[in-house]
């Protein structure tokens, strides 16, 4: 009976101590709540590649940030809001410097507690647009570019190829039904007003692989344009029903996050001439993928399968990881300490800039725009291009420079929804 | 030899009615509610509370709901993740409209107005059951969750269609919002959670459990020698979303804090729940608790496990974590289709004899 209660007692014990976290280590923690698995995977495992990557590259070829060690914490959330705050709190006791957590609900849900406990948050491109405005949210960063700059984007892409008059035009939008595809209506509805184009709105319930009713409605009422706001499996069923209706496809333009390799390959020759916006450079032709494969891929220690190197979200989750590195070098130069803590980081991404010389530096010429961040902007300049994917030469084009979104109706709005939220929360709002 | 009515003299009909006849059972009761009122809000953390705890107490008031409907009144439902939106919205109107209300009362309120909602939906429940049922309350959550996407009013028109809570107080801690500490959440909740399993337990032992269980084998017997099916079904529809939406509103203002309705109260949710309490135990306050915290603790457990303690790459871990959490559901319904409760009975049973079973 003895053995049995000690047997039963260790098992106990085996089973308890996993829920104990591991004492926290001194070098400079960067958690990715990333999802390999569920309807997103195909999107969230190059972010997730990316971004470790890059981290592994500093560690191997610069020994670290500024002589610490990155150590990247992974944990799976599955684009799952409850899963998301089990990694937050499971990750935050390691000392986690920035929370990137790719998905706008779990952004959410982050902002408060980052808030309260003082850990940043960089969303680069989605979450909460009118965390622009940093003189209320203090801790949430979402330079370079938000939602509402790529739905302005859009509507100036359509300017552009239509020397400049949409009036009368008609624009539909087919969002994922959440807070990420709402993001851009409100935008787009002002733009609408502004510009004299009429706007319909199409949504897909989660996740997204059921939309034959939308794209009849797009087949009956022959909009002159689509644009998407789509994420995961969404995107590839999005761009195949399109297809299947013989949309044009010069005329269907998504947001960044439905412009990746993984959503039009499904498609075939018939995705050729898809459009997307995009904040970022695309492919692997860059100084940068050089240093890569020679410290990270032939030592044999790429992240995941190592097959999605130079695809748009790879690249995306490597820039993320750039920038929280720059932001982390600037918060060691500020405080002058290498071991730096998550309300030093936050300095160092408030004082964050990002030019031209330095990117180059980092082997990314022309990746991206150049930046500052402050304390009132912690959105950043909000440029962007368009993309084309050119299914025969398999890869994307950029078409155009970078250009500038339509700040005039953004920036009201920004103050408007943070103002909103200031209220709700009863934030007062501050510049330090 | 510990676990036995021998010696135990009762000497009244209450102390012969009451939940725990056996001493022993009575002091381990006592002896958790302990634990858990004196020990754990000193030890917890925020990793235990909003990865381990929170989410067991408020999947447990879900599931002791849910098995009153099915459990008890044997009223299959597929409308829980709804119901809970329900509750969750509710809350969030409560607790923008009035500022200054409490959150004790938000919550319960919320409840109630889940409650009329749940009776409204349980009005088919007269004319149609089994299948047909699941199938009427699974236009119910499909509706609602439709209905909160929709209509902006829901959300107080914010641009996502997100509901945040804010931060609300009782007795000067707070209780929603981004700074609350983790013991005052956590006895929050687990204030409610003990009243409303209580509650539950001596509803299902009275006069209204008696018509519920009776409804539950045989309605058509049940109606003979008089029992009403209108009130005994609309009352369990009626309490038991009561329950669901207590928890949808917990869920919301307590532990997400941000809620977007399709993501969270979606299908998946009516079904989590559906497996907790057929895991747990169909008609079985403790079931409720027991299945809670095998779909809560078990995905955690492993995910630390493999990941934590092994260094498995997360993706594996989580596919493997399905299939495991899969083996173990099927195993149970082949092995103890009676659930968790079953097997803690058949423990109790065993535990009276020993150690001389013969």
């Amino acid at each position: 009976m003895k053995l049995k209660t000690l047997t039963a007692m260790t098992l106990i014990a085996a089973m308890g101590a996993p829920f104990a976290a591991t004492p926290a280590l001194a070098d400079l923690v960067f958690p990715s709540l990333s999802y390999r698995t569920g309807p997103y995977a195909a999107n969230g495992i190059p972010f997730a590649d990316g971004y470790e990557d890059y981290f592994k590259l500093i560690n191997a070829r610069d020994g670290g940030i500024g002589g610490e060690k990155a150590r990247v914490i992974e944990c799976e959330t599955g684009y799952n809001t409850e899963k998301g705050v089990e990694c937050y709190e499971s990750t935050k006791g390691e000392g986690a410097l920035v929370y990137q957590p790719l998905s706008t609900g779990i952004t959410y849900q982050l902002i408060p507690k980052s808030a309260a406990d003082g850990i940043p948050l960089h969303t680069m491109g989605y979450g909460r647009t009118s965390a622009a405005n940093g003189k209320v949210f203090n801790t949430v960063f979402n330079y370079p570019a938000n939602y509402w700059n790529g739905a302005s984007a859009v509507v100036n892409h359509l300017l552009d190829i239509n020397d400049g008059d949409i009036k009368g035009k008609t624009l539909a939008l087919v969002y994922h039904n959440s807070a990420y595809g709402k993001e851009p209506i409100r935008t787009l509805e002002e733009l609408s007003k502004k510009h004299g184009f009429e706007l319909t709105l199409l949504p897909v319930d989660h996740p997204g692989q059921e939309q034959k009713s939308q794209w009849l409605q797009i087949r009956r009422e022959k909009p002159d344009y689509v644009t998407m706001w789509g994420w995961g499996v969404m995107n590839a069923t999005a761009i195949q029903e399109a297809a299947n209706i013989r949309y044009p496809m010069e005329n269907f333009i998504g947001v960044w996050w439905s412009g990746s390799e993984n959503d039009v390959r499904p498609v075939g020759a018939k995705a050729n001439g898809y459009k997307a916006v995009n904040f970022h450079g695309v492919g692997d032709d860059y100084p940068v993928y050089d240093d890569l494969k020679k410290h990270v891929y032939d030592a044999g220690d790429a992240t995941g399968a190592g097959d999605q190197h130079g695809t748009v979200l790879y690249n995306r989750g490597m820039y993320a990881a750039m920038l929280a590195v720059e932001a982390a070098k600037k918060a060691q130069e500020i405080h002058d300490v290498a071991d730096i803590t998550p309300a030093m980081m936050r300095d160092g991404m408030e004082a964050l800039e990002i030019t031209e010389e330095k990117m180059e530096e980092l082997g990314l010429p022309n990746f991206g725009p150049s930046f500052k961040v402050s304390c009132e902007n912690h959105g950043g300049p909000g440029l962007v291009t368009v993309n084309q994917w050119d299914a025969k030469a398999d890869s994307w084009e950029q078409l155009g420079e970078y250009s500038e979104s339509d700040m005039d109706v953004i920036g009201a709005l920004i103050d408007e929804d943070s103002a909103a939220y200031a209220k709700e929360n009863e934030v007062e709002e501050a510049c330090s | 030899m510990i676990y036995r009515e021998v010696g135990d003299f009762k000497t009244t009909y209450r102390a012969d009615g009451q939940t725990f006849p056996i001493r022993f059972d009575r002091w381990r009761y006592y002896a958790v509610l302990l634990v858990a009122f004196a020990v754990v809000p000193f030890i917890i953390n925020d990793y235990w509370l909003n990865a381990v705890l929170l989410p067991f107490l408020i999947y447990s008031i879900a599931a002791i709901g849910l098995n009153i409907l099915t459990g008890y009144c044997g009223q299959v439902s597929l409308g829980t993740g709804g119901f809970m939106a329900v509750g969750a919205y509710s809350c969030y109107k409560l607790m923008t409209g009035f500022p200054d209300l409490n959150i004790m009362i938000c919550v319960l309120v919320s409840g109630i107005i889940t409650a009329l909602v749940g009776m409204l939906f349980g009005l088919p429940s007269l004319r149609i059951k089994g299948f047909y049922l699941a199938v009427a309350t699974l236009a119910a959550q499909f509706f609602l969750v439709w209905m909160f996407n929709k209509v902006a009013w829901f959300y107080n028109y914010s641009a996502s269609g997100q509901i945040n809570a804010p931060e609300r107080t009782m007795f000067g801690y707070k209780i929603t919002g981004a700074e609350t500490s983790a013991p005052v959440t956590y006895l929050f909740c687990l204030v409610l959670v003990v009243i409303l399993a209580i509650v539950a337990r001596n509803l299902t032992r009275g006069h209204l459990g008696r018509s519920w269980m009776a409804i539950r084998d045989m309605d058509i017997a049940a109606e003979i020698i008089g029992v009403n099916p209108l009130k005994a079904k609309l009352t369990a529809f009626g309490i038991s979303s009561f329950y669901i939406g207590v928890a949808g509103a917990l869920l919301f203002a307590v532990y997400l804090g941000a809620v977007e309705v399709g993501e969270v109260f979606g299908i998946q949710k009516s079904f989590l729940v559906l497996f907790m309490i057929i895991i747990g135990g169909l008609g079985s306050i403790f079931g409720s608790f027991a299945g809670a915290a095998f779909m809560v603790l078990l995905p955690v457990l492993l995910k630390n496990v493999l990941v934590g303690t092994l260094g498995w790459p997360t993706d594996i871990a989580t596919h493997l974590e399905f299939a495991i959490v899969g083996a173990l559901i099927v195993m149970f319904l082949i092995l103890e289709p009676h659930g968790l409760a079953q097997l803690w009975r058949i423990v109790k049973e065993k535990l009276r004899l020993w150690p001389f079973p013969h």
